[in-house]
């Protein structure tokens, strides 16, 4: 296998445990570049566990992770991010009283002159480049985040991924909070990362949504991988089964 | 999407527009020009208008401003200082005894015992609250305490001249082309201060960790090393504050800036830092600060006894920080 072909993301025999408690097992799953891999389970199966081992906060128990082929330890979530790797969290990961435009490079502030002093302007002008590109519809590069709507919140928390992730964006829940018309403009972003050959692993409780997005499925329960489907040879039923257990 | 989009142009532009007025920063400046107008008119015979008279309330003020300025620092990232307060008097009496024992390098060595007291009380916060994780109101409430107890026991009560003239003139009664020394510092400080809060990414990396520290940490700011670098910069400032307060008196003693802390923490919560973090101006702060300074000044020369003056500027502060915050929680 060439670098080139070598999945984005590589998972190989992944364990977690917090103290005597198994919190995942045996976990292997390749995400390959430009593919949309969708993680199922009932609540504690274990996914938001994967999805903070992937993106750095907690490490693994045992188990390796290869990003591009290259095998990594992901420390930190700021180490994540030097791989290419962008989060959407659940709770967005957005500072309320600051403008969008801050928001979409926090930690990350463009800055100009021997001072390094921020460069404004230029991040305004970005970020309103982005939020037209990706159709986040805000009053503007100024407004603050608690003046906008949930849908609105979450096109910046998905705009900032999107713009820095490289190789892969995982998504946590990215559509509970929102309206049918919102889903169906975020599933849109989130489509258009294939043809930036960029992988994307989306936690999702919608099966609709799951079907619609994904190229295949993998199925958690109680920390266990019960299988990964093809999303077209697969249905809801087998699904919904492999999640239950019935 | 057609409902928000038709709905979100037509309500938008006209909310926004109202967000960014924000009342909250200009309760500072109406506060302040209404003050300053009923004393310019109650006491327009009393020499409230004098030059020297605003002069000497800038002067009066400008150490309580600089630890506005590092407050300012310390609410933004979500966090709170008491301790400011008493490292002022631990500062200046460091500094004064620094230069007593040395008077050959009084100078130098004024400054370096002075800040770096502050900078070490300030670091020893940071490191309790940022790698322990305990409550910043309680770790310098406690330190507040200790503080003055050191302050008090290094001199057994005594307090200590300052006689270096360079110090005394720099920190105290001098001045550069006609401009006092104190309004310099103020100046200097004021703007240097903005110009990191407002310009810089350490400004910026301040109030995502005050506004959400979870995801400040998550974007990858180094979340612990904003919270020490702030209670620096407030022990810092505190101990400049300290060396001002020694360089005007020519003397430090354990009770300078022990009233304060008060005064200047209504300062920056009037004018327009949020007590909870993530948002705050070091420009209101400076107003904040002059307006108390002002109160001060025209309440004495009302001719208020010391405990109606205390009553008054009790209910003033109160009344400025409601409605101050009222308007932030809109």
């Amino acid at each position: 296998m060439t670098t080139q072909s070598a999945p984005v993301l590589a998972l190989n025999n992944i364990r977690k445990t917090f103290g005597g408690v198994v919190a995942i097992e045996n976990f292997s799953l390749d995400v390959k570049a430009g593919e949309i891999v969708a993680l199922v389970g009932d609540n504690g199966a274990g996914k938001s566990t994967l999805i903070k081992i992937i993106s750095g906060v907690h490490a693994p128990t045992s188990g390796a992770i290869q990003i591009d082929g290259h095998e990594i330890s992901m420390s930190s979530a700021t180490k994540a991010r030097e791989h290419g790797i962008e989060v959407v969290y659940q709770d967005l990961a957005l500072a309320d009283q600051q403008p969008v435009y801050m928001n979409l490079f926090l930690g990350r502030e463009l800055t100009k002159g021997p001072m390094g002093l921020l460069d404004r302007k230029s991040m305004i002008e970005e970020t309103e480049r982005l939020v037209t590109e990706l159709d986040v519809r805000i009053p503007s590069a100024h407004a603050t985040i608690r003046d906008l709507s949930g849908g609105q919140r979450q096109g910046i928390a998905i705009a900032r991924a999107t713009h820095w992730a490289r190789k892969l964006v995982l998504l946590d829940e990215p559509t509970a909070a929102l309206g049918v018309a919102e889903t169906a403009k975020v599933e849109k972003t989130i489509a258009a990362l294939k043809s930036r050959n960029i992988g994307v692993l989306i936690i999702s409780h919608s099966l609709d949504q799951v079907f619609r997005l994904s190229d295949r499925i993998c199925v958690l329960r109680r920390g266990n991988q019960i299988g990964i489907r093809e999303t077209a040879k697969t249905d809801k039923n087998e699904i919904v089964s492999m999640i239950t257990g019935v | 999407m057609p409902t928000p989009s038709t709905a979100a142009p037509a309500a938008h532009p006209f909310r926004s527009a109202l967000a960014r007025v924000n009342f909250q920063q200009y309760v500072v400046y109406v506060g302040f020009l209404a003050i300053f107008l009923f004393f310019a008119i109650v006491l327009r015979d009393s020499g409230f208008l004098s030059q020297r008279n605003l002069v000497n309330i800038v002067l009066q003020t400008a150490p309580a401003t600089i630890m506005a300025i590092g407050l300012v620092f310390v609410l933004s990232a979500g966090e709170i200082d008491l301790s400011f307060g008493s490292i002022v008097a631990v500062s200046a009496l460091c500094a004064a005894m620094a230069m007593a024992a040395m008077p050959a390098a009084a100078f130098p060595l004024g400054i370096l015992a002075g800040i770096g007291a502050g900078l070490f009380i300030g670091a020893i916060n940071g490191a309790l609250i940022a790698w322990l994780r305990l409550p910043s109101f309680l770790v310098t409430l406690a330190t507040m305490g200790l503080i003055a107890g050191i302050g008090r026991s290094l001199t057994q009560l005594r307090s200590i001249p300052v006689t270096d003239p360079l110090f005394t003139g720099i920190f105290g009664s001098g001045s550069l082309f006609g401009v006092p020394s104190l309004v310099i510092w103020t100046v200097v400080a004021v703007a240097i201060g903005h110009l990191v809060y407002r310009q810089t990414r350490f400004g910026a990396h301040v109030l995502a960790t005050g506004d959400n520290a979870r995801a400040a940490q998550v974007t990858g700011i180094k979340v612990p090393n904003i919270r020490i670098m702030v209670f620096m910069i407030s022990g810092g400032l505190a101990g400049l504050a300290g060396l001002l307060y020694a360089g005007r008196l020519q003397a430090a003693k354990y009770t300078l800036g022990e009233t304060d802390l008060m005064t200047v923490i209504a300062a920056v919560i009037v004018g327009g830092t949020l007590l909870n973090g993530g948002k705050g101006s070091i420009i209101g702060a400076l107003v904040g600060s002059l307006m108390m300074g002002m109160l001060n000044n025209g309440l004495i020369l009302m001719g208020l006894s010391v405990s109606d003056q205390m009553i008054v500027r009790g209910l003033i502060i109160l009344v400025a920080v409601a409605i101050s915050l009222r308007e932030k929680s809109r």
